[in-house]
């Protein structure tokens, strides 16, 4: 049995692994395809992954109306908002979810009038929670801190109206930052972290790392 | 402060936002129609978020548990008319059932399996054929990695301009990028002891990153003030109409 739940797996991520990699290499209409099939079929499989994070998501929910934790009431507002959205979703403008998506039905409305509004709303908070934690925690102490301080400064009064007004070099220089030392550092990281993807990629290919696989037999 | 204060200013909010709104509707500003009352939820919602400002409180509470909720009803049904309906259900069951002039594309079977075997993970005796599925994506992952990383992420960002350029300026800003990805990468370089010049370019690197930190800082802010001045927008022009 081990064989089946260990072996496996690692022959399929082994197989995979390296047929993706040579794929690339081999300049054939055939392997072009075989990329497009299998990406594909990774769609699918990660179309199956939404159900598990929905019911984990629920099962949560559901678990804290259960028991009547403080604070439970909000969670039926985690079935209510869901349960409408997939409602409508399903009825899709009264051709129900067997036929193609229909434009500008109720689910539609529920994606522009509370799903857009309140992810940007949520995200525009954070406008508020970062500057003020810069406030706090922003010191120049040393001179590397200083360096930070200034290049976020000169960014952040360079990318509006008012940075013009206070020097008119202000913006010219901001996108000197974002294109020269932010670029080349960015450039540096980021080959740094490929090589760590690419190390671990074929960590996964060769079996030695196996913690995708979890724990248990 | 009590909280008494908080029911009495949310209350009166409550009252202010209802009077609007059906003064709105009587003189015809906003119509009784899925445009007037999706600016309305619109609106809503976005006061409710902004109210976690003042402090925690049960109509933020209420607004991010329906947030959470309708986003994942969304990518379920998003998730069954991209996915599922394209992929599997016309491809192999409707072709299986109904005579649609397309033969079944039986070879789809193994990416329902596997997406199958995924759901299982919930059972306690199967839960290891998940495994199978996870394997199937992380190894698709790790092949697709490895190629595109080096040639996009390796290869490519070591091609530099020529440090003699057309003009003064274009050659030193060519050095800059050259020594800011140079001196950074023996930042990260931990083989050698960072002394003397390793020391001393690992330090530049060091003041490139900050600039590069703090680059990203200040981008990010602007980032979600542009989305702080839409909501504003939203509700100055949209709602309120004060502005055009």
């Amino acid at each position: 049995m081990n064989f089946f739940k260990r072996t496996i797996p690692l022959i399929i991520a082994f197989i995979m692994g390296i047929m993706m990699a040579f794929q690339y290499y081999v300049p054939h209409e055939a392997s072009q395809s075989l990329l497009k099939v299998v990406t594909r079929w990774g769609i699918t499989i990660a179309g199956f992954a939404v159900f598990i994070g929905a019911y984990s998501l629920f099962h949560l929910h559901w678990n804290k109306i259960k028991r009547k934790v403080p604070g439970w009431g909000y969670s039926t507002f985690v079935f209510f908002g869901a349960g409408i959205t997939i409602i409508f979703g399903l009825y899709n403008g009264g051709e129900f979810f067997l036929h193609d998506k229909q434009e500008g039905t109720m689910f539609d409305w529920m994606y522009f009038n509370v799903q857009v509004p309140a992810g940007a709303t949520m995200f525009s908070i954070l406008a508020f929670f970062m500057a003020s934690a810069a406030y706090r925690t922003f010191r120049a102490r040393t001179s590397e801190a200083t360096i930070l301080l200034i290049a976020a400064v000169i960014v952040m009064l360079g990318r509006v109206p008012v940075g013009a007004l206070i020097w008119e070099f202000l913006p010219p220089i901001a996108d000197w930052i974002m294109s020269v030392p932010n670029m080349a550092a960015k450039r540096g990281i980021l080959i740094g972290v490929s090589i760590g993807a690419i190390a671990t990629s074929l960590r996964i290919i060769f079996g030695i790392e196996r913690a995708y696989l979890g724990g248990g037999d | 402060m009590d909280k008494k204060t908080d029911v009495s200013i949310l209350t009166w909010i409550l009252v202010a936002f209802c009077v609007i709104n059906i003064f709105f509707l009587v003189t015809g500003k906003l119509g009784f129609d899925a445009k007037g009352l999706g600016i309305i939820t619109a609106v809503a919602l976005t006061l409710a978020m902004y109210s976690f400002l003042y402090k925690d409180n049960p109509v933020f509470k209420i607004a991010e548990n329906l947030f959470v909720g309708v986003a994942m009803g969304y990518w379920i049904i998003i998730t069954w008319f991209n996915i599922l309906k394209p992929d599997v259900f016309e491809q192999l069951i409707v072709p299986f059932f109904k005579d649609t002039g397309n033969a079944p594309q039986y070879i789809v079977i193994i990416p329902t399996l596997l997406g199958i075997f995924m759901l299982l993970r919930f059972s306690d005796k199967l839960s290891w054929l998940s495994r199978w599925s996870f394997a199937f994506v992380v190894g698709l992952g790790a092949g697709i990695t490895i190629p595109n990383f080096i040639h996009a992420f390796i290869l490519k960002q070591l091609t530099f301009d020529s440090l003699i350029a057309g003009s003064l300026p274009d050659s030193i800003n060519n050095f800059l990028i050259l020594l800011g990805v140079v001196s950074v990468l023996i930042y990260f370089f931990f083989s050698l002891e960072h002394k003397g010049v390793i020391g001393g370019v690992s330090r530049i690197g060091v003041w490139f990153l900050m600039i590069a930190f703090g680059a990203s800082f200040g981008f990010t802010v602007m980032a979600r003030m542009s989305l702080l001045i839409g909501r504003i927008q939203f509700l100055i022009r949209d709602w309120l109409g004060i502005i055009q």
